[in-house]
């Protein structure tokens, strides 16, 4: 096990948060309390509570969560991206480091980054609203288990993304509306039965719910299934990656 | 132009095996591009060899495919006996490589980047080391600039510093001073002088044709993907080098007199140089009966040299002669 090359690694991106720590922390801080206001206290104020939790408190973890998924997708795949870009990735691919240990550098790094970023804004929501955490243990769990299947599924599309356009393809077309549309503002029991079935298919209902849960024991599926369809996804993840490295797909000739 | 003294190439092991064995290497990329056709190469232990070939030759593809960074299609590789696939580990330990692009982090500092190789190759720590290196290389005095405040022989510099940084013993350089000025490429070649005192084999790729002549050991010229020639440098000179024997007329000629005329005679066009190729292998090198005939012609010079065709001369004539 090449603990240094982990290290290095790991450490070389985190230092990259540093350098940009105005647009890696400030700019999900600013638009969350945004948020905050404007859904929270300015909409949220009229609207009734939702499982017998008050609105402003009731879209705290789905906001989270939103900030987590784009969060950790866009470090992990900026993380591999300019390396393949600059043509740095030479060094990466001719050192004695495996797959497995360029992967936890790269996803640890994403990972930690995004959960920093969670918890200022947990922090930065408790300015705004009053909320408790029920299951704080499981909370900490969804927190990192969805930190660290979306850095890798950022680190996939950082592989597969050969232009700047690429890379901000998916998490805007795709990414953004499934995390508003799975659950951050609403519970999905609000929906009409029909769209109800069909939201069970986006993946981030199961993490939100997961989420809310953990924080007041109320959720739209059972916290259960949550967490298996939230492990289900890092599967595949972790199948893509074993995969891209098997096969050197667009890093190695 | 100072001779290496071959007496004093180190063999550190006692053995003779060779560093890097390369055998039937071949690969053809997505395209179909064939870059590289059964490549068969041994790299002595301790020597520097030269790889020199006309662009596109599969240069980049043979030691980007040594080095991990492009997948064989068939043929093995061993690196101090590991196989570089199997056992990439300890093989890639021992490699150190500067690649020809200048591809270097553009906000980290000299110090942060090589610091990060270091540690990517899996040695911890050691700024002692990472000190010396940067000062050999001229850069202790930016260690702490960022890279993309360098000038282009400085990131050369880093990419070199970055690669010794894990105190490889086998060391590939690709081009390394395809645009590089002069100062920098003479303290290049000192420290790859001085490298191989220290016991690294060094492999490199040039344009430079002069370079390979000067530094060089060993000489392998590879044209459309194949190993045209392995040579000892010196060998290879002998064997393939032409002298030339060049006179300076009194007086101007117009033409050759026909009794002289042959194809290793040439009248240079203003028809003051008459230009004699001769073989220095063979025995009889004809030069007695060439100025015995010029006087019967009663044709005086006033001056003469004698010059050896260059390493150039030799590889033009070889890739010219394959393709």
């Amino acid at each position: 096990m090449n603990i240094y090359g982990i290290k290095a690694i790991y450490l070389f991106e985190m230092e990259r948060t540093w350098r940009t720590l105005m647009q890696s922390i400030a700019s999900p801080v600013l638009s969350t309390s945004l948020y905050f206001i404007v859904f929270g206290s300015a909409i949220g104020s009229r609207m009734a509570n939702i499982d017998g939790v008050s609105y402003g408190a009731f879209i705290v973890p789905g906001l989270i969560m939103l900030s987590l998924l784009t969060e950790s997708i866009s470090n992990a795949s900026f993380g591999i991206y300019m390396p393949k870009f600059t043509g740095t990735i030479y060094e990466i691919l001719s050192a004695p480091i495996s797959a497995v240990e360029t992967v936890i550098g790269y996803v640890g790094a994403a990972a930690t980054k995004s959960v920093i970023i969670g918890t200022i804004i947990l922090v930065t929501a408790r300015l705004f609203v009053d909320f408790s955490i029920q299951h704080p243990v499981w909370m900490v769990a969804f927190l990192l288990l969805t930190a660290i299947t979306f850095s890798l599924f950022g680190f996939i599309i950082g592989v597969w993304a050969d232009s700047f356009q690429k890379l901000q393809v998916i998490p805007l077309m795709i990414v953004t509306p499934l995390a508003f549309l799975g659950g951050s503002f609403y519970s999905i029991n609000m929906l009409p039965p029909f769209w109800q079935k069909i939201a069970l298919l986006n993946p981030v209902v199961y993490l939100v719910s997961g989420f809310r849960w953990s924080f007041y024991g109320v959720s739209d599926v059972d916290v259960g299934i949550s967490l298996g369809m939230t492990f289900l996804f890092m599967l595949i993840c972790l199948a893509a990656v074993w995969w891209i490295f098997r096969t050197g797909y667009k890093i190695k000739a | 132009m100072k001779p290496l003294d071959h007496s004093r190439i180190p063999d550190a092991s006692g053995s003779s095996a060779p560093i890097i064995s390369v055998a039937g290497l071949s690969k053809t990329y997505a395209s179909g591009f064939q870059a590289l056709r059964r490549i068969d190469l041994e790299i002595r232990r301790g020597e520097i060899f030269a790889l020199l070939g006309p662009n596109g030759a599969g240069k980049t593809t043979l030691i980007s495919i040594i080095c991990g960074i492009v997948n064989p299609s068939t043929g093995t590789v061993t690196a101090d006996g590991h196989d570089i696939i199997r056992d990439y580990r300890p093989a890639r330990t021992k490699i150190g490589l500067v690649p020809q692009e200048l591809t270097t982090d553009a906000f980290e500092t000299v110090w942060a980047t090589v610091n990060f190789s270091r540690g990517l190759f899996g040695k911890p720590a050691n700024p002692a080391y990472i000190e010396s290196i940067l000062k050999d290389l001229s850069l202790w005095e930016k260690k702490d600039t960022k890279i993309m405040a360098l000038s282009g022989g400085m990131k050369r510099r880093v990419m070199i510093a970055k690669a010794l940084s894990h105190e490889p013993n086998i060391l590939f350089l690709d081009e390394p001073t395809a645009g590089v000025d002069v100062e920098l490429r003479r303290d290049m070649w000192n420290m790859v002088r001085k490298l191989r005192e220290n016991g690294v084999t060094i492999i490199l790729t040039t344009h430079y044709i002069e370079e390979a002549e000067e530094m060089a050991d060993r000489i392998g010229v590879i044209n459309k993907g194949e190993i045209v020639l392995v040579e000892d440098k010196h060998v290879l000179m002998q064997k393939l080098g032409k002298k030339q024997l060049t006179l300076h007329l009194q007086s101007p000629l117009t033409a050759l007199p026909s009794g002289l005329q042959s194809e290793s005679l040439q009248l240079s066009p203003d028809g003051t140089e008459l230009v004699y190729t001769f073989d220095t292998q063979s025995d009889e090198t004809g030069i007695a009966t060439l100025l015995r005939r010029l006087n019967e012609h009663g044709i005086d010079f006033k001056d003469l040299r004698t010059s050896e065709s260059s390493l150039e001369d030799i590889f033009v004539s070889l890739v010219r002669g394959r393709s």
